[in-house]
């Protein structure tokens, strides 16, 4: 075969995925997303779900702590992963207040401050007005320092926050009265989507509390593997990304359904994002499959041309 | 000298945190370590700032290639300081309603809040979300069964992107209850909590054993990397 033959353009399927350019998977995509996002946007329609041991967990560690603990909440991620991750934080925070427990909200991200504060709008400010700020729940902001942060609360808590997000001295913060070390608190949780996070928190703060912490945390897909190793050890509960989320969701929900009444979208935000995750999903595995088919046959080729190219080498 | 002293400044705070995990009678110490590490983060910000705009005006300056995104950068950062600073849209605290800087920047209405909700959010989630049609480009070209390790690659990322969506409930959700344990979705958790936990226990402990041999040679004073490549002046 001559170089203008070798260089002729391919036909059919081989030939067009051999050629697909980036911009049609691109497009795909897009479709792929749109589409169940679309669906569910109109007809409200969300997947169901059954939880796994470690979001059942998550939820059992909450829901078994005495009505009035107090819970410290670190919101270790910004808006990046918001979307991984906002949904997680909305149950997270449901649950606590409807059990009633003591919030206090840090961050280790200088943006997670405003996570909290998104939170504390959408589910303490929204759904459960007697709450009172400073009483019930308070947000110490962010502070910066990463593991010397931790390090400082194992010691000190007021140390290391020394003062709420609106300026007021932490020690007079009434929901903190009583608080000298983070040991104090009888359990953490962490939103994490990186460093310092969850991590961080089982390394510096779990593991040198003696198991007076209980701890559950809720990451992005990319750190859920590097966190299973501590599950069930030093985390007690984990969720992973979305899926995590969304099981974890339907739990809370599940749990504080009142009668027939339909679920404000707000706390079906993790279910509704399994639609597009789902379109996502399929379309990689059939991304794969095709790509896959165009490698065998063009290796087919190469061995069907090596062996054309031997057999007229022999005499 | 340049290089001795923080030489110095490691070893013995190092040694202080070292020692405050295992003697609570050096706790304190360790307290101390931990709080000039804050203030030293905390002035650290204003050096990263100062990177920024140098290395900025240095690019704009010397006219390099996309230097016009370094003028968006600087205008933008200099925009976000002095709204912040200087908390313009924010109501006063009405606990300090004479002071007029008494208030939050955070609240609704400040210019800063705005920023965020209507241009930090939106961005930063938008390249967030980019990243799924590029990981579905190289799924496409890269993701090929080539030798025995990549099949079992391909096998397990098809499990766990299954097994994470609805689809592994419809394709193996007709299993009888004795072979659940095949289900798709159950194949992705033991997958998870077996195979990915063995590996990731196998690597941290190298990794913890990497640091401590690491730090003991920053702490002993053996290695002296860590402080680049300046001379002894």
């Amino acid at each position: 075969m001559d170089g203008r033959g070798r260089r002729q353009v391919k036909r059919g399927f081989i030939g067009i995925l051999e050629r697909l350019d980036r911009r049609w998977i691109f497009l795909a995509m897009a479709i792929a997303v749109a589409g169940p996002i679309i669906y569910i946007g109109i007809t409200g329609k969300t997947l169901p779900e059954t939880a796994t041991p470690a979001a059942r967990a998550v939820f059992h560690a909450i829901e078994k702590l005495p009505a009035g603990s107090r819970v410290l909440l670190s919101f270790d991620f910004d808006p990046a992963s918001g979307g991984e991750l906002t949904p997680m934080a909305t149950s997270l925070v449901r649950q606590c207040a409807a059990r009633g427990h003591k919030l206090v909200f840090i961050a280790l991200w200088p943006l997670g401050a405003q996570m909290a504060d998104d939170a504390i709008r959408r589910v303490i400010t929204a759904d459960y007005p007697a709450l009172v700020e400073g009483r019930d729940y308070v947000n110490l902001g962010y502070q910066a320092g990463n593991e010397a942060v931790m390090k400082v609360m194992l010691t000190d808590f007021v140390k290391a926050f020394p003062k709420t997000r609106e300026g007021m001295a932490t020690g007079a913060v009434p929901v903190l009265s009583g608080v000298t070390r983070v040991a104090d608190f009888p359990m953490l949780i962490t939103i994490s989507a990186g460093y310092p996070g969850a991590k961080e928190w089982v390394q510096y703060v779990v593991s040198s509390s003696g198991g007076k912490i209980t701890m559950v945390t809720g990451c992005t897909g990319v750190q859920t593997p590097q966190l299973y190793p501590y599950y069930p050890g030093q985390l007690a509960g984990l969720l992973g990304a979305i899926k995590g989320a969304a099981e974890y969701e339907s739990l809370v929900n599940a749990t504080l359904a009142k009668g027939d009444a339909p679920t404000p979208p707000k706390y079906l935000e993790a279910q509704r994002r399994m639609g597009p995750q789902l379109g996502a999903h399929i379309l990689m595995v059939i991304l794969i499959i095709l790509g896959n088919i165009a490698f065998f046959a063009q290796k087919r080729e190469r061995a069907a041309g090596g062996g054309a190219a031997g057999a007229e080498a022999r005499p | 000298m340049k290089r001795l002293v923080p030489m110095w400044i490691a070893i013995i705070a190092g040694f202080a945190m070292l020692f405050s995990a295992f003697f609570p009678a050096t706790e304190s110490l360790g307290e101390i370590f931990g709080d000039a590490f804050n203030v030293i983060a905390a002035i650290a910000f204003v050096l990263g700032a100062g990177s920024l705009a140098k290395v900025n005006l240095e690019k704009i300056s010397r006219k390099d290639q996309g230097w016009g995104y370094a003028v968006i950068t600087l205008i933008c950062f200099v925009a976000t300081l002095v709204v912040g600073l200087g908390k313009i849209g924010a109501h006063p605290n009405p606990n300090f309603a004479a002071l007029p800087w008494s208030g939050e920047i955070q609240q609704e209405g400040a210019v800063f809040q705005w920023i965020y909700e209507f241009a930090l959010v939106p961005i930063t989630s938008t390249m967030f979300a980019l990243l799924a049609f590029f990981v579905a480009s190289a799924a496409f070209r890269a993701f090929r069964a080539k030798n025995v390790e990549a099949i079992l690659l391909l096998v397990t990322a098809f499990i766990v992107l299954l097994g994470r969506t609805f689809a592994g409930v419809v394709l193996t959700g007709w299993l009888p209850d004795w072979a659940s344990g095949l289900r798709l979705e159950n194949l992705s958790v033991y997958i998870m909590q077996v195979f990915n936990t063995a590996g990731n226990r196998a690597i941290i402990i190298g990794i913890a054993l990497g640091v401590a041999a690491t730090s003991l040679r920053i702490l002993l004073g053996v290695d002296r990397s860590w402080m680049g490549g300046g001379g002894d002046k």
